[in-house]
């Protein structure tokens, strides 16, 4: 086993553990209709969380995906809601700005050395306050395209919902693994948040990576954004306040170094549903309020965190053991 | 010099560049030219500006005057990538990979083998495999760089140099971290490279080396350059003056007989009995007396640094006893060992030393600080006095003692640690390769120091792969092998061929 595996294995014993705990509680979870729901409900944040994950594994952090998942909402409801506009133009046009939005902020951090804590948390306020602009209140979406996307389903023999939305998150998953590991994009991304001067010197394109880096988080909270206009059927300037901080927390727990340089995106997505499953059992419980889902969160965060300590420092103490690598080369010699 | 090298056109020719930082002129004027096939090596002190033309022509640094040509055309750099497209490679002075990264992964970095749109992984990791083993490295690369030591992952670095398809190779202190047979490995790859045409422009401080592998030496002084030489013109003496602008007081010769004796009587310092830590290091006995300077000689992996962090209480020992002034003792922690009056400046410095954003002078006065508590505050003026003294003790090449550790080249930091650790002042000092990646002049000064302080009554530890070196200050050597102390000379048997014997086997 292969120390950097670790934390993810924590993440899928966690998982695995909640999901059993549920389920020996509730045998619902062992059907597919918790399934389907629990990825139709957790894929607007689950997506968000998947571009957190390159910004987290580069060495960043973005503040501003609650925001652009408001703003998004608000844009596309009072765009086709209010003015009529086709759908699919409004999503590319809003799919369009999302990136750029992204981008700028990638600007500011690489070319103006802005540290990204600070530029995404100005991109935090300016598209919150985008939103308020733009609509202070919740704007419905009467469209025959969302009523259409609404049935598109695939309705499991148990009656379980895999839903358009729930397709839409595991697209995303599956080409976010694909960027991550098989693509220069994604290695330069690791590279970068592993050694930020080294990846320069080993000829990493850092300027473009980084607006790109912030491009893609932006375009997933936008795309995030669209997905829960589809599903809510409206857009409302104060949604998703805060949640960049649960999607970082997902991160985390999914085993991402805060410090950059290893994570995984499976490992978010582990932790999304992990996040998702306790939050679906205190709401079938109802003996607890649904609050508690962020002292598990605390507590979950606080244990990964601890471990990456334990792991890296275990790291750095084999850099004073150079017994094993003499050995290897003296046989080969 | 022949006619037949004059005809052939260079292959990379820099003509009137130029370097300023704010308050230092790192580069002057320097004109410098590397033929096809030539291993040109760059000598010059600390602070020389060797890294600087290096940084220049592979565009990590912008120039500031003065023009670059490959093959005859105009070149201007923008970055290490831009210069690494135009076939300029580089190995780094610091080891420049990615910890998190496996050992494969760096090798390719930015120019994997792709199949179908995507990374083909197993042609990484197999190509990896293979350019190791044409360096006789036999490694599991999937495994992270940072799981490796030191020379292996410089050696990392040096296979991702080579393989990239070059026509010019820099090597910026390559061989710093490399023991003896490693050094012959990386020769015989540049040797074969050679033969292949390329350009090799090698910076070391090893004069030995610049001997054994050279054609041409360019020698800078100051951001100037001084002279080019073809190797076999030049004797070892003009080497050293040009590069010091002066000529080197030699002092190779060991330590006065009188002080061997005088140490006889002295009390131990510390002594250990049996110490010993499983899969580390196997037993060992050392007794280090007052005014005792004892040589820790070995190959790099032969348990130097580990019987240094033992003592030192990095690694804590599973058997054995420790006295220090004869009472029995426990050394657990770094903590206690300080207490006990104990020092290590430690072997990486770039990792366990260096503050870079902050000032020389702070640098210099960390562990004296740490050592006194931070209530009992040393005064500016006391801490200038320090600073200043030990920038000149150690000739350290900096305009004046707050300039960042960073912005300094890569031995005058070395020297900064150093600074550290001597003036804090303990009673025991270990100290762990203190020369390396230091120039020749500086390198005498520091032994002279390491003398100095052994009159002055201190015990002291230190590590070195330099024999000259140890032979020159060592009352008494002791000899790893494989994790195992093999012997211990003394008196006579300090010279280097009993050393190298000792070494290698009986
Ligand atoms: N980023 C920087 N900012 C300011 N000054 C610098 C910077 N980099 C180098 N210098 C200065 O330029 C001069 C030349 O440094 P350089 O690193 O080229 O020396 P060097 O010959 O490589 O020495 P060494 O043998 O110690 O590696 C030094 O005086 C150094 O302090
Ligand atoms: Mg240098």
């Amino acid at each position: 086993m292969k120390s950097r595996f670790i934390p993810l294995l924590m993440t899928f014993i966690v998982f695995a553990a909640m999901y059993l705990f549920a389920y020996s509680r509730f045998s619902s979870f062992g059907s597919m209709r918790i399934v389907g729901n629990l990825l139709r409900d957790n894929a607007y944040w689950g997506i968000a969380a998947i571009g957190m994950t390159f910004v987290i594994i580069s060495g960043g952090i973005d503040l501003s995906v609650g925001s652009v998942i408001a703003f998004t909402g608000v844009f596309c409801a009072l765009m086709i809601g209010r003015n009529g506009w086709d759908p699919i133009p409004t999503f590319i046009v809003m799919l369009t700005i999302g990136t750029f939005f992204g981008a700028t902020m990638g600007m500011l951090i690489h070319y103006f050395k802005i540290p990204p804590f600070i530029a995404t948390l100005s991109g935090l306020f300016l598209a919150r306050g985008m939103a308020y602009v733009l609509s202070t209140e919740s704007i419905r979406i009467d469209h025959p395209f969302y009523e259409s996307v609404s049935k598109l389903v695939y309705i499991f023999p148990d009656k379980g919902r895999f839903t358009f939305v729930a397709g839409a998150f595991l697209l995303v998953l599956f080409i976010g693994i694909f960027v991550a590991h098989f693509t220069r994009f994604g290695r330069n991304v690791y590279a970068m948040g592993g050694n930020p001067d080294a990846a320069l010197l080993l000829g990493v394109p850092t300027g473009r990576t980084t607006v790109m880096i912030y491009a893609l988080s932006s375009f997933l909270a936008t795309f995030a954004g669209i997905v829960l206009s589809l599903s809510k059927q409206s857009g409302d300037s104060t949604i998703a306040v805060g949640l960049e901080l649960d999607v970082i927390a997902a991160v985390v727990i999914g085993g991402t170094l805060l410090t950059g340089g290893v994570g995984y995106v499976i490992g978010t997505f582990i932790a999304v549903m992990t996040l998702g499953t306790i939050q679906t059992y205190l709401t079938l419980d109802g003996s607890l309020t649904p609050w508690w889902i962020k002292i598990v969160i605390g507590v979950l965060l606080f244990g990964f965190v601890g471990l990456q300590k334990l792991l890296s420092s275990r790291q750095g103490l084999r850099l004073f053991s150079f017994g094993r690598d003499r050995k290897e080369l003296q046989q080969s010699a | 010099m022949t006619t037949n090298l004059q005809q052939m056109p260079p292959l990379l020719e820099v003509r009137g560049l130029t370097k300023m930082f704010p308050a230092t002129i790192a580069l002057s004027e320097v004109d410098f030219s590397l033929r096809a096939g030539d291993v040109h090596v760059l000598v010059g002190e600390n602070g020389a500006g060797k890294s600087t033309l290096i940084k220049l022509i592979t565009g990590v640094h912008r120039k500031d005057g003065g023009t670059i040509l490959l093959e005859g055309k105009e070149i201007d750099p923008r970055s290490p990538r831009h210069a690494q497209e135009l076939g300029i490679s580089t190995v780094y002075q610091e080891v420049n990979l990615i910890p998190t990264l496996s050992v494969a992964e760096n090798i390719f970095l930015g120019r994997q083998p792709m199949r179908w749109g995507m990374i083909n992984m197993r042609a990484v990791e197999r190509q990896a495999k293979q350019l190791l083993q044409d360096f006789n490295v036999d490694i599991d690369v999937t495994r992270n760089l940072s799981s490796y030591s030191v020379a292996i992952q410089q050696i990392v670095a040096i296979v991702r140099g080579v393989s990239l398809s070059v026509k010019v190779l820099i090597l910026d202190e390559p061989t710093s971290s490399l023991d003896h047979q490693e050094v012959e490995m990386l020769f015989s790859v540049i040797r074969s490279l050679q033969e292949r045409g390329i350009g090799i422009i090698l910076i070391t401080h090893f004069l030995d080396q610049v001997y054994a592998i050279a054609n041409r030496v360019t020698v800078l002084r100051n951001g100037k350059k001084i002279n080019e030489h073809l190797i076999s013109e030049l004797p070892r003496v003009q080497l050293i003056t040009e590069m010091l602008g002066k000529e080197l007081t030699q002092d190779t010769h060991s330590r006065d007989d009188t002080s061997t004796s005088k140490n006889t009587n002295r009390v131990p310092f510390l002594k250990v009995n049996g110490f010993a830590r499983k899969g580390t290091i196997e037993p060992f006995d050392l007794e280090i007396r007052q005014g005792e300077i004892v040589g820790l000689a070995g190959l790099l992996g032969s348990g130097r640094t580990e019987v240094a962090h033992l003592i030192f209480g990095i690694k804590q020992n599973d058997s054995g006893e420790a006295y220090v002034h004869g009472k029995p003792t426990t050394i657990k922690s770094p903590r206690q060992a300080i207490r006990h009056g104990f020092g290590l400046c430690p072997e990486d410095r770039k990792v366990e030393g260096i503050i870079g954003d902050l000032s020389v002078r702070e640098n210099i006065i960390l562990a004296l600080q740490a050592k006194m508590g931070w209530f009992n505050y040393l005064s500016r003026q006391k801490q200038n006095e320090l600073a200043n003294d030990m920038i000149k003790a150690l000739s350290i090449a900096t305009p004046n003692a707050e300039k960042p550790v960073k912005e300094l080249s890569g031995g005058n930091q070395q020297k900064v640690i150093l600074a550290r650790w001597l003036i804090s002042n303990p009673d025991f000092l270990i100290l762990d390769e203190p020369t390396r990646g230091i120039d020749v002049g500086a390198h005498a000064e520091i032994i002279q120091i390491i003398k100095r302080l052994a009159d002055e009554g201190k015990a002291m530890l230190i590590i070195s792969s330099e024999l000259a070196e140890i032979v020159a200050y060592s009352d008494r050597v002791m000899i790893l092998r494989d994790r195992k102390k093999v012997r211990e000379l003394e008196g006579d048997d300090v010279n280097e061929n009993t050393i190298m014997h000792a070494i290698a086997a009986d």
